[in-house]
């Protein structure tokens, strides 16, 4: 139930982008309960070499659970992975955040504010999934602070006009989208199942980013313009959210192996493209690429590739908005310090109150 | 008092939502919180920003005592040789019916 305050779009819900992808998130929720229904063994014999078992439950399409035995290098990936994605929700929350009080209107600012809401809850989610595998929540919170753990590169670009939050719903969320419906199959069961959550809000996300650009592209000469220039602006950093091509990718093959990764770096930003040429084409948008054009013999656009070198420097933190991003979290974990502390001294002073009257 | 000893006091929380009338509460995730009553909330505004529970538990994660996977099998082993415990173990003569 999105904003029943407002009334239905026009057009289908199935017509708007990002609902194949949707269909693909309930179809791995289908399959992961599927896979729980002909759960084919309980744990491991007692004579069981525990690798082997891993093994055996990853390869049989099964979830792997918090307190089952895994490979330390599985549990470390993981957290690297999981509290990465953590962080770029909570990172994400400030390019958008910084248009909630300039939104046109009191719609899109009530969608805007719900919007950057859920990017919250993602983190929460994931934050939560993470915590699973042994690791605390201030040392996931510290790490981001301390710089030790990164967040999606892509925020570090900055929103300049209001058509860039419909670029981002539509380009950035897209991308984040194909990205992480694989990820609902991933073969640890609280990822997978978080991760189930999240796609389901994010889609809401995406089509949100299509109807302003699209209202824009269809407003003024002025307006179109605002959205192309959007769109130019974060085509590229878009495709480079699939990180860097396959042959440079340093941690793809384990975790394909793993099931916690489905398709490669590559498969992925070519799938993106593909979605993405019809929908621009019903923006009356252009995509900014003079060499985008369809392959017959690999049923698939030919597209230039983004500027990887340009991705590797805003990850090593020379992006345009890195030093601000940062500095923001820094400044708001520190400002909200006397909330955390207000609420644990009452939290506290109540149990000594209940100890004392149970005294 | 450090930061990192004031956070590191803030309970876990396992959070059950049920989802309508009717059902049973499941488990949804967690969060963490200094006491219950924010807990609720916090769950309220983490778990049901799309009206997906008409009632919530919070419970702390400490209180809740697991069976391991380990010895899974061993724990649950008394229920699998017990097959006549299932209606499908018994022969039902043909032409029988209300059975």
């Amino acid at each position: 139930m999105y904003g029943n305050d407002f009334s239905a779009p026009a057009d289908a819900a199935d017509d708007t982008p990002g609902g194949g992808l949707l269909g693909e998130v309930e179809a791995a929720e289908a399959e992961l309960r599927a896979a729980a229904a002909r759960e084919r063994r309980g744990g491991p014999a007692p004579d069981e070499d525990l690798a082997a078992y891993f093994d055996d439950v990853v390869g049989a399409e099964q979830k792997i659970e918090p307190r089952d035995w895994m490979p330390e290098a599985y549990r470390r990936t993981l957290i690297r992975q999981i509290a990465q994605h953590a962080h770029s929700e909570i990172i994400g929350m400030q390019p958008e955040g910084n248009w909630i009080s300039r939104a046109p209107s009191l719609k899109r600012k009530a969608i805007l504010l719900a919007k950057v809401q859920d990017e919250a809850g993602h983190g929460l989610y994931l934050y939560a999934a993470a915590e699973t595998l042994g690791i605390s929540r201030d040392e996931l919170v510290q790490l981001l602070l301390d710089g030790r753990q990164k967040y999606s590169s892509i925020f570090n670009y900055p929103t300049l006009g209001w058509a860039d939050v419909g670029a981002i719903g539509w380009l950035v969320d897209g991308a984040a989208i194909v990205n992480q419906v694989p990820l609902c199959r991933c073969s640890y069961g609280p990822y997978a199942r978080a991760m189930i959550r999240v796609c389901k809000e994010e889609s809401f996300h995406q089509r949100q980013g299509y109807e302003i650009l699209h209202t824009l592209a269809h407003g003024t000469p002025a307006q179109k313009a605002m959205a192309q220039d959007a769109v130019d602006r974060w085509w590229y950093p878009s495709l480079a959210m699939f990180g860097p091509p396959d042959g440079d990718s340093t941690h793809s093959a384990q975790s394909m192996a793993w099931k916690i990764k489905r398709f490669s770096n590559d498969d992925l930003r070519q799938r993106f493209v593909d979605m993405c040429v019809g929908q621009a084409e019903v923006l009356g948008l252009r995509i900014p690429d003079e060499d985008l054009r369809w392959n017959e013999e690999r049923q698939a656009y030919d597209y230039t590739q983004p500027d990887y070198d340009e991705l590797m420097r805003v990850i090593s933190g020379n992006g345009p908005c890195n030093r601000e991003r940062m500095a923001h979290r820094r400044a708001a974990h520190a400002d909200g310090a006397w909330v955390r502390e207000a609420a644990a001294a009452y939290a506290a002073k109540r149990t000594e109150q209940k100890e004392k009257v149970a005294a | 008092m450090s930061e990192p000893t004031s956070r590191e006091q803030t309970p876990l929380w396992e959070v059950f939502v049920r989802a309508r009338r009717g059902l049973s509460h499941t488990h949804v995730g967690s969060l963490h919180a200094p006491d219950a009553e924010l807990a609720l909330r916090n769950a309220r505004d983490l778990y049901t920003r799309r009206q997906e529970g008409v009632s919530i538990w919070v419970v702390p994660a400490g209180a809740i005592t697991a069976s391991s996977p380990d010895e899974k099998d061993a724990f649950f082993d008394p229920a699998a040789d017990k097959v006549y415990r299932h209606p499908t173990f018994y022969e039902v003569p043909d032409g029988v019916a209300h059975l």
